[in-house]
């Protein structure tokens, strides 16, 4: 059989063409009729979150370790027992290294000893997301910094671009080193970046995040865009500091020193 | 062309076989790091980019200054580079390909790797590094096969050939200004964050790159019966020299701005790196034997005598090659880690393993390089041989 | 043709290597795959069904696995309204999982069977996974 050169290019036409069809009848196939994603009924839901942490009523050990424990219990965060390979998402830090280029010698003891209270800022101009090839790191909608583990590829750019220290790598399989598995909240694998997401899953369900819970009160959680919030009203009502302000990416993570009642 | 590769010296296939070893080994090790994960390396939370991703930065360099020697064959009809232009664009092809492995094996999660594709994301600095280098890639590889077919069948090649030599010298500039932007658009990593970066990357590459070609070149002249000719290796000899100055100049910027202007952000890693900072310093003694190559070779090669001399102008070449590759290869990417964002310190210093995979993959660029330089090397011998028994 | 000598046994070598699964299973029995539905979960239900019918969530469980897994983590919108109307919430291991408790009879009989790894469990726990 031989075909000329109009026969060829018809039959061509016509095999492209079936295969176009059978390309689009495998997509619909999938298809079920009337379903829908919605956020569930009694979530909490803000136009901007933000957190105030309230440095002065954190008073003893017991006090942080009651929020980081209740942090990474829930959420599956090992500890490798070392520096190197260490994951955190809340944590402690002095003065000096929290707002490093703040620091005087001169400033009241308890300030230059005090740890703070550090953890992901949720910035509002996040460098993170901004770097990320993958859209692995994004922002929602109520400024909540997200982390998909499911698409990251690991290539560590948003460790790089993250001011704060915020974020943490699994260098290795982090489920031998979960002390206390959390059986309703997944772990993470080899691989992928980590860090706080001011409790996206507790949000939805209509709770605060761990850490503002177990906080006596000393961590403020809301709205920021809500002017009759309590983040706002405390805000209003307090000199707050925030992490390394001059880098423009604007943290909704606010920090009350106070002062008077401690001296 | 390529079967040309397939026969060779016994010195050839041993050391094609002293690669494939080297390969081997890395492969090995980098499996074990893709079952255990990247904690096989030195990198910690704090250093998070290491040995890998300071490879990558050098070689791009290396990649980028091909464009040294396309700029005077094709702009400025500089004839004498003709037998040595391929040299460069081959060494451009090894280069990324091994820029493109590092990368590969610096990630946690590889086999996702195509991500970067099916959720494009023009914001990021990666994705646009991703897609220039590729292009590079293909670029090098049309261009250089193409002018060397022609070359073996002794007519000119194709016409389609010259806009794409057009439009890699402008890419070359991209690939490496595109991976200086990875580094110098970071808030918080002051190192880092300079504006002189593109620069600075161009300058040193255009310094590394053709040193390294010229090394090359000599060994092909000794070990081959093609010789690249005195002309063009002085005159590469020449481009080295006025890169060299340039980045050492550009090096004394910063150091200027870091230290005049008194900020501690910026002085930090600098302080780091040469000094120690509080107490740390185990990059100290690599930085000054970087520093101290860069002065021989800047002496070497501005005095006019020692540039003349090939054998010293090689002892020059090997110096700048080696300081360059401390600067970039080490000290750039692990000194933006150090201080971290809290300004304490962690260091880095790169295990076995992880050193044997970044060997192995050095090992595949010099396999590509040989494979290339080979067939380059046997058509000319042919071409050559055709000519004398004319 | 040049090296016809070479060609020709060479791509008979070749075409007898790629078909090799299929010569060697000729006649063989095809292996029978039986998830296990039986969970005390499962038949403690009144009514005992998927958040989609079997057949789709038989063909296309994966795909659904990725809409829920990007409408929780990417849009926040963890609740699943099915072809019936139904709400389900989204989550691998409190829904999927709840009911599915033996992964081991269930999910790896046919995974095992078509080759596939899908990398769920290096995160999401497995019923018993979670204790401890």
């Amino acid at each position: 059989m031989s075909l000329d050169r109009r026969e060829f290019l018809k039959l061509t036409g016509l095999f492209g063409l079936g295969i176009g069809v059978s390309g689009v009848n495998l997509l619909l196939r999938s298809r079920v009729d009337a379903r829908e994603f919605v956020t569930p009924s009694g979530s909490l839901i803000a136009k901007r979150w933000a957190m105030v942490v309230d440095i002065r009523k954190f008073r003893t050990a017991e006090d942080y370790k009651r929020v980081i424990d209740a942090c990474h219990s829930i959420h599956n965060v090992p500890d490798f027992g070392n520096k190197k390979d260490e994951v955190k998402w809340i944590w402690t830090e002095e003065f000096e290294h929290a707002f490093p280029g703040q620091q005087n010698r001169y400033l009241p003891e308890w300030v230059i000893e005090k740890p703070f209270l550090l953890l992901c800022n949720h910035c509002d101009h996040p460098p993170c997301v901004r770097v990320c090839p993958t859209k692995a790191t994004f922002k929602r909608k109520d400024g909540i910094v997200m982390q998909d583990p499911h698409r990251c590829i690991g290539c560590r750019f948003c460790m790089a671009a993250c001011p704060y220290g915020s974020r943490s790598f699994n260098w290795r399989d982090p489920r031998p080193f979960i002390k206390k598995r959390n059986p309703e909240y997944p772990t993470r694998q080899i691989g992928v970046v980590e860090k706080c997401t001011f409790c996206a899953e507790r949000l939805a369900q209509g709770l605060e995040p761990a850490c503002v819970e177990k906080s006596n009160g000393a961590i403020i959680f809301g709205d920021l865009a809500d002017p009759n919030s309590e983040v706002r009203r405390v805000l209003s009502n307090h000199y707050t500091i925030r992490r390394k302000p001059e880098l423009g990416t604007q943290p909704s993570v606010f920090y009350i020193i106070g002062g008077e009642e401690n001296a | 062309m390529l079967e040309k590769a397939l026969s060779g010296s016994r010195r050839y296939w041993t050391w094609i076989i002293i690669l494939l070893i080297l390969i081997g080994i890395g492969f090995i090790n980098y499996l074990r790091q893709f079952k255990l994960g990247l904690g096989i390396t030195g990198m910690s939370r704090d250093v998070s980019w290491g040995f890998y991703i300071s490879q990558f930065t050098f070689l791009v360099g290396v990649a980028a200054s091909a464009v040294m020697l396309v700029i005077p064959y094709y702009l400025h009809n500089y004839k004498k580079f003709s037998k040595i232009v391929i040299l460069g664009e081959f060494l451009a092809v090894a280069s990324v390909t091994m820029c493109l492995l590092f990368i590969f094996v610096d990630m946690g999660q590889p086999m996702r790797i195509l991500n970067v594709i099916l959720h494009p994301t023009p914001n990021s600095i990666l994705f646009w590094d991703a897609l220039v280098l590729n292009g590079y890639l293909f670029l090098n590889i049309v261009i250089g096969w193409a002018t060397l077919h022609a070359e073996k069948k002794g007519i000119p090649p194709a016409p389609w050939v010259k806009p794409l030599i057009y439009i890699s010298i402008p890419w070359a500039i991209s690939i490496h200004t595109v991976t200086a932007f990875l580094y110098a658009g970071l808030p918080g990593r002051h190192f880092w964050l300079t504006a002189i970066m593109a620069a600075r990357f161009l300058a040193s590459a255009f310094a590394s790159g053709p040193a390294l070609l010229l090394i090359v070149a000599l060994l092909v002249r000794k070990y081959t019966k093609f010789d690249p000719g005195r002309e063009p290796i002085q005159a590469v000899g020449k481009i080295v020299t006025y890169a060299m100055i340039t980045n050492v100049f550009f090096f004394l910027l910063e150091i200027f701005t870091a230290f005049y202007s008194n900020i501690p952000g910026h002085k930090h890693s600098f302080e780091y790196l040469f000094a120690g900072y509080e107490g740390y310093g185990k990059l100290v003694p690599l930085m000054w034997l970087s520093i101290i190559l860069a002065i021989i070779s800047l002496i070497l090669l501005i005095n006019p005598g020692t540039r003349k001399n090939e054998k010293t102008l090689v002892i020059a070449a090997l110096a700048v090659f080696f300081s360059l590759w401390i600067d970039k290869g080490f000290g750039l990417v692990i000194g933006g880690f150090i201080p971290n964002p809290f300004e304490t310190v962690t260091e880095y210093w790169p295990t076995l393993p992880e050193t044997f995979i970044t060997i192995g993959v050095w090992a595949i660029g010099f396999l590509i390089l040989t494979i290339l330089y080979k067939v380059v090397i046997s058509v000319r011998e042919s071409i050559g041989n055709l000519e004398a028994e004319h | 043709m040049y090296d016809g000598g070479k060609i020709i046994p060479g791509l008979i070598i070749f075409l007898l290597i790629i078909t090799y699964p299929f010569y060697t299973n000729i006649g063989k029995p095809v292996a029978e795959i039986k998830p296990d539905l039986k969970t005390p979960e499962i038949e403690r239900l009144e009514v005992k069904e998927c958040v989609e019918p079997k057949a789709f969530m038989r063909a296309e469980h994966m795909k659904l696995l990725n809409e829920w897994r990007d409408s929780a983590v990417r849009d926040g919108n963890r609740v699943y309204i099915n072809s019936k109307g139904k709400n389900y919430q989204i989550s691998l291991q409190k829904t999927c999982l709840r009911c599915h408790s033996n992964r081991d009879k269930f999910c790896k009989v046919c995974h095992t069977y078509a080759g596939v790894k899908p990398y769920c469990w290096n995160c999401h726990f497995a019923k018993q996974e979670g204790k401890g």
